[in-house]
């Protein structure tokens, strides 16, 4: 049985039935437990599971992240809830120095079995300090894997997956995304990490897009049907690890790619992808791979202004009508 | 430099406006809100009135502050106009950020305001920076560091601290005890006493009640005069109260704190009702002047709305000016 519900929804349902399934399992964060956080995504949490296993942290990110990779070498498995993906500026060190080279540096010994969910996204008017999408940053840090579901459906699965896995996930929730609905199976079900969803085929350009961006390259892919040229869409879901066969094979067919993302596009994600693409798939290609990623400025509070540092399905459609009609000089 | 007396009926007033100013600010802001014409969400600062007016005006211009995500209350005080601030809350270009900081960053930088940060604890930092800055060039400058009771549980805070106290900076800490940090009660996240915290680092530390604008003066004239001597740093905890939810959407809010505990501050302890009998009683207003000067300042509120309202909004290149000093455009440049 399959039926429709939020992001939000679908979140609130994976941790839940983790938490049932594991009562080693527990959350922490800033006004996670009777708020249920801001975007009321954790709500009904600590009625079920009570505040010993749903805990509200005074607003100390670098603090209670320390905790949360200490709990997870000796035997739990927290969720760290991090307001706003914002502040994982505050929690860097505890984050990437300690609970990402644990692992390692003890020669596998120990482990940090830990998930830390947030989000990204801008355009929601909330300036340059609560809008950044920052997934590259983490993504850089080995020992780090990073999600980015695209829809409640990914969210779901995805979470589940992270809960299990033993290493430190960091979970990027698209924020304006949380009251999206999306046919979300009733039954059980986990989605892998570094399996990409080929959400839609084509022949004539490789649209990858990540989170948020998923939507507008599926729009766009709308767009150049009706004008006859056939994109397919990619979502990786994560991007650590990164499923660089499907994205591979796809543009051996089509000979084009645009990747899409709503990080900065400089020293990010969308030229990670771009290089692995030119590396490997160099004489498959009809065109320069192209970079869409928010534009490098600190986000604009004014929505003349930040409307247009993200990309749009028309951006997208614009720059794959050029490459496929070899009208591309040099990439803009 | 001798501290500014407030003893006259000219200062007594002044603080009144003040006050007003914040609260017609923030009441058409909400408005502004509700009818859907505020891009994003913001959180008012009507209540705590005394606490930005009482230290503001023991500043100076050149004096700094840092302020917070609940910042409208201190940009008024430490003397922004209407006209640049509503601006800003619409993202218009003539806003005091050109429309780039939006609420959570609105700073008439002019006056020393170093900014609104939306960061909880965010400026701590800055602010002592700013005292060791002013120390290091000779200045008289202090600065005053505006933040929640939240934000006391930010590790940054105790850092700094430590390097205020140990180089005798002239930072005053400022702590709005507003008893709640979004939707949690202060007693549930704070252990142990705030002012302890800082009189560990040998930091003289005061208690005041936020709502009396006049005890808060006094006291923020004081520890100025003092900080300006070399005698700092100081910490203040103000207590005090938020009148609407943590943010303007926040509006049922039941769960976390009862509309009894609301009403009741509303009555008997606002600032500006208390303030306005006291000038009464003192003979210094009428009631009449002061009926007066509410309803002029809120016309003059109306005004700056409609001006931003009409204002318009900065052209698409700027979208990457100001990204780097000396650099006009950084899309050209990185
Ligand atoms: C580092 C950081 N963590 C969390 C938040 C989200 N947040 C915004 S305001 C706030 C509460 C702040 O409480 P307090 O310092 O008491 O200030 P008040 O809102 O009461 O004025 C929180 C948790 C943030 N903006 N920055
Ligand atoms: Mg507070």
């Amino acid at each position: 049985m399959t039926r429709e519900i939020t992001l939000s929804k679908a979140v609130n349902e994976a941790i839940a039935e983790e938490m049932r399934r594991d009562e080693t399992i527990f959350l922490i964060g800033e006004d996670v437990a009777e708020a249920g956080t801001p975007f009321k995504v954790l709500s009904g949490l600590v009625e079920e599971f009570g505040t010993d296993r749903v805990i509200d942290t005074p607003i100390a990110e670098p603090g209670f992240m320390g905790i949360a990779v200490g709990a997870a070498m000796t035997g739990s498995r927290p969720i760290v809830d991090l307001m706003f993906g914002d502040f994982i500026f505050l929690v860097m060190d505890q984050l990437c120095n300690q609970a990402a080279k644990t692992h390692y540096m003890s020669g596998g010994k120990l482990s940090v079995p830990l998930v830390l969910r947030t989000n990204l996204g801008a355009t929601r008017r909330s300036a340059a300090q609560h809008s950044q999408s920052l997934h590259a940053l983490v993504a850089h840090i080995p020992g780090l894997k990073v999600a980015l579901p695209s829809s409640a459906y990914e969210a779901k699965g995805l979470m589940k997956t992270a809960i299990r896995d033993d290493n430190p996930v960091v979970i990027f929730e698209d924020k304006l995304m949380y009251n999206d609905k999306a046919p979300v199976p009733e039954e059980e079900y986990l989605i892998p990490f570094g399996e990409a969803n080929v959400m839609r085929q084509g022949r004539d350009v490789t649209l990858i897009g990540t989170s948020s961006m998923v939507q507008v390259c599926q729009k766009a892919a709308e767009i150049l049907e009706k004008e006859g040229i056939s994109a397919e869409v990619i979502d990786p879901r994560t991007i650590v690890p990164l499923d660089e066969e499907t994205i591979l094979n796809s543009v051996r067919k089509t000979s084009r790619a645009i990747v899409v993302d709503e990080g900065h596009q400089n020293f990010g994600i969308t030229g990670e992808i771009a290089s692995r693409i030119s590396e490997k798939a160099f004489y498959h290609l009809d065109a320069p791979v192209q970079r869409m990623g928010a534009m490098d400025v600190p986000v604009p509070f004014s929505p003349a202004l930040e409307d247009i540092t993200v990309p749009t399905p028309e951006g997208v459609a614009d720059r794959a009508r050029l490459i496929c009609r070899g009208e591309l000089v040099h990439a803009a | 430099m001798a501290p500014k007396k407030k003893t006259n009926t000219e200062d007594y007033l002044r603080m009144y406006r003040q006050m007003v100013r914040i609260r017609a600010f923030e009441d058409n802001a909400n408005q502004l809100y509700l009818s859907a014409k505020m891009p994003g969400l913001t959180h008012m600062y009507s209540g705590q009135e005394a606490v930005a007016v009482g230290i503001c005006e023991a500043l100076e211009d050149s004096d700094k502050i840092t302020s917070t995500h609940r910042g409208h209350g201190h940009c008024v005080a430490k003397g922004a106009e209407f006209k640049q601030m509503f601006c800003e809350l619409l993202g218009k270009e003539e806003g005091y950020c050109r429309g780039k900081g939006g609420s959570m960053h609105i700073a008439d930088q002019s006056h020393g305001n170093l900014g609104a940060n939306a960061i909880v604890g965010g400026s701590m930092g800055i602010a002592t920076g700013a005292a060791l800055s002013a120390r290091r060039l000779g200045k008289k400058d202090v600065t005053v560091c505006f933040f929640g009771d939240g934000a006391t549980a930010q590790g940054l805070w105790y850092e700094v601290m430590n390097m205020a106290a140990l180089w005798k900076l002239p930072v005053i800490y400022a702590c709005e005890n507003n008893g709640y940090s979004e939707y949690t009660k202060t007693d549930e996240i704070a252990a142990g006493s705030i002012t302890a915290r800082a009189e560990a680092f040998g930091i003289e530390a005061h208690m005041v009640d936020g709502q009396d604008v006049l005890a808060v003066n006094d006291l923020a004239q004081k520890l100025v005069a003092r900080a300006r001597k070399g005698e700092g740093p100081f910490f203040i905890e103000l207590k005090t109260y938020r009148y609407h939810g943590h943010h303007v959407g926040d509006i049922n809010r039941d769960y976390y704190r009862s509309k009894d505990e609301e009403s009741e501050w509303k009555k008997v302890r606002d600032p500006i009702a208390n303030f306005g009998k006291w000038l009464e009683s003192e003979g210094v207003v009428t009631a009449d002047e002061l009926v007066a000067i509410n309803d002029e300042i809120r016309a003059d509120a109306e005004a700056a709305v409609q001006y931003a309202l009409d204002a318009g909004y900065p052209p698409a290149n700027e979208v990457d000016m100001h990204v780097f000093a000396g650099v006009d455009h950084a899309l050209a440049y990185v």
